[in-house]
């Protein structure tokens, strides 16, 4: 077997056995705490409701799903043999939506924005966290505060100050939503070009903390990297300065890959916020909702849905860097 | 010790942020002593705008926002704090184990620490806030520290690793010290300025998660923090309303907060850590 095939096994099935334990929680934490809060809200679901013919529907639902009449394990089982099928429940709120139809159109808004948002801020940011660390002086003098300052505004922070002044006092850009709400989606210019004007501030507001974040880190790697004996080695044998910071941009990067894979959860995690300042289509604004009328599976189905990419996207990128990374094919060697 | 501190002292760095935190916390501590007012008393009509009486105008309820914003900024800098010091504690306790006994107990928490460092801890704050009915700011702070120490673990890992074979390690250990006393007194003090350096990071970040979890509406009940004002801020509409005295401040307090422990911990890596000054 190859070096590198052996480390992605190994890898897959660390990444499988997080997954196993990430569904668990998303199943267990709920119920631990006491008086199965499942049944309590289904009760108070149907609080609400006067038919009587109605409350029994769906409080029947409710039970056949969860199985709150059976054992924990059995309750489990039924968890597991439905996310297979991929049935994630009936919504409380939206009765008698299923809760897979409400995040399939919610998932293409949310990674419509996070993506680009994040990818672009993670090269921005390494860009200027390498040349501030380069060029030293009154760049990086300028550079650094701002970096830190911006990085230590949450992302919902900048996003709500956006909203203020080119939302609601300049009127640049729309306050909420992923289109205009009198417009059905379309593949027109006009609706194409609406959804890019909903698109650009929370868009603008993730790129910027990430862009915040990334130039701190990338600075720190550059200037320890700047600092080591191979550069002034290179440097005392006349190579020129343009090869040596390719040597340095080089090396110091490869860190920022795991550092991209470990931020990945706090930057989903505000940007999901993000959305809920701007109303945006996504899967926080549904979180949100969800919060506020105790629809149980909804949470949940969210939760999960945020855990299962998160891991996704970590596994990829360390699938990525055992690639990139020539130490970590050089270390899988050495195990044979 | 004390020769550190005198480092620390010169940092430009460190002393900035040291000096805007230290005079943050003492106002809004001295404040409430000197407006002894209820910060949740309706006073006003909704959303004035900010004048010499009401210094930053009133919020959807008529309540004064200057009084409400030092009683958020006190919880929310409590809140930071307790979460910041139980995730180091946690992560300490699990580093140190891991990094010095080695074999099992060492895979065993390192892989526990991988696990929890994949699986977003913004998720499992989420799931446990749903659950829990009554949060007071104390169990919201205790569920942000259990779920943000495995950073700390790991980095203390990696440094009671590398110490654990040192030459003054073995010596205490031929000279038949006792674990815990070789752990205090021989691998403790030298890792000292790096757990206070995580422990900053993790209270910022702890503030940080504090307004996050509050902004989704699952913050700690019957109080005030700097989330729940942005999320009143965001629930009642203050910004359609063109009420920016509801929520801006709220927002710069929460940045001027963590910027300052950000540029306390930026002092300290660079004396602590000789390889990254420029």
């Amino acid at each position: 077997m190859s070096a590198y095939s052996k480390y992605f096994i190994k890898k897959f099935c660390w990444y499988f056995l997080t997954l196993v334990i990430a569904v668990s929680l998303n199943f267990i934490l709920p119920r631990l705490i006491d008086g199965n809060p499942v049944s309590i809200i289904v009760s108070q679901v149907s609080k609400g409701m006067t038919d009587s013919d109605t409350i029994k529907q769906v409080y029947d639902t409710f039970m056949k799903e969860f199985g709150l009449d059976k054992p924990m394990w059995t309750q489990f089982l039924i968890y597991i043999k439905n996310l297979f099928t991929g049935d994630l429940g009936t919504s409380f709120g939206l009765y008698p939506k299923k809760v897979t139809d409400i995040l399939a159109t919610a998932v293409p808004w949310t990674v419509g924005l996070q993506l680009p948002a994040i990818l672009v801020g993670w090269i921005l940011g390494n860009i200027l966290g390498a040349v501030a660390a380069y060029k030293k002086g009154v760049f990086d003098k300028a550079i650094f505060p701002v970096a830190l300052f911006v990085n230590s505004i949450p992302f919902f922070t900048l996003a709500i100050i956006m909203l203020y002044i080119f939302g609601l006092t300049l009127k640049w850009f729309p306050l909420s939503g992923g289109y205009d709400f009198q417009m059905i989606p379309q593949l027109s210019f006009e609706f194409i070009g609406s959804v890019i004007r909903h698109h650009t501030l929370p868009f603008l507001s993730i790129v910027l903390v990430t862009i915040g974040g990334q130039a701190i880190g990338m600075r720190e790697m550059s200037i320890y990297e700047l600092n080591s004996d191979y550069v002034l080695y290179s440097k005392l044998l006349g190579i020129r300065d343009r090869t040596v910071s390719r040597y340095v941009f080089k090396n110091a990067m490869l860190p920022q890959i795991t550092g991209l894979a470990l931020s990945l959860g706090t930057m989903i995690g505000g940007s999901l916020i993000c959305e809920i300042v701007f109303s945006y289509p996504g899967i926080g604004t549904w979180l949100f909702t969800a919060i506020r009328q105790l629809d149980y599976p909804l949470i949940s189905g969210c939760t999960l849905i945020i855990a299962v990419s998160v891991l996704l996207a970590n596994f990829t990128l360390e699938i990525i860097y055992g690639i990139v990374d020539p130490r970590i094919k050089a270390a899988q060697m050495e195990d044979e | 010790m004390n020769h550190s501190i005198r480092i620390l002292l010169k940092s430009p760095k460190f002393m900035i942020g040291t000096i805007v935190l230290v005079l943050m916390i003492a106002f809004v501590l001295i404040y409430p002593f000197i407006n002894t007012k209820d910060p949740l008393e309706m006073m006003a009509l909704a959303f004035q705008p900010p004048d010499s009486n009401l210094l930053l105008g009133s919020d959807n309820f008529g309540r004064d926002l200057f009084l409400e914003l030092v009683y958020g900024i006190r919880t929310s800098m409590m809140v930071g704090l307790i979460a910041g010091v139980c995730a180091t504690i946690i992560g300490l306790i699990f580093g140190l184990a891991s990094g010095y006994m080695g074999g099992f107990v060492d895979n065993f928490l390192t892989a526990i620490t991988n696990i929890f460092i994949v699986i977003p801890s913004f998720i499992i704050l989420i799931l446990i806030s749903v659950s829990i009915d009554s949060r007071s700011s104390l169990v919201t702070a205790l569920i942000i520290g259990i779920t943000s120490w495995p950073w700390t673990a790991r980095a203390v890992r990696a440094q009671t690793t590398s110490l654990r074979n040192r030459d003054h390690v073995n010596i205490a250990k031929i000279s038949g010290h006792s674990t815990s006393r070789i752990i205090l007194s021989e691998i403790l003090p030298y890792i000292a300025s790096y757990v206070v350096m995580a422990f900053v990071l993790q209270t910022a970040s702890g503030i940080l998660s504090e307004a996050s979890i509050s902004m989704l509406g699952l913050g700690p009940y019957n109080t005030i923090s700097l989330g729940i004002l942005m999320n009143w801020a965001l629930v009642f509409e203050a910004p359609v309303a063109g009420a920016w005295w509801a929520f801006i401040p709220a927002a710069f307090s929460i940045a001027v907060i963590t910027f300052s422990l950000y540029l306390m911990n930026t002092g300290m890596d660079e004396i602590f850590n000789p390889k990254i000054r420029s």
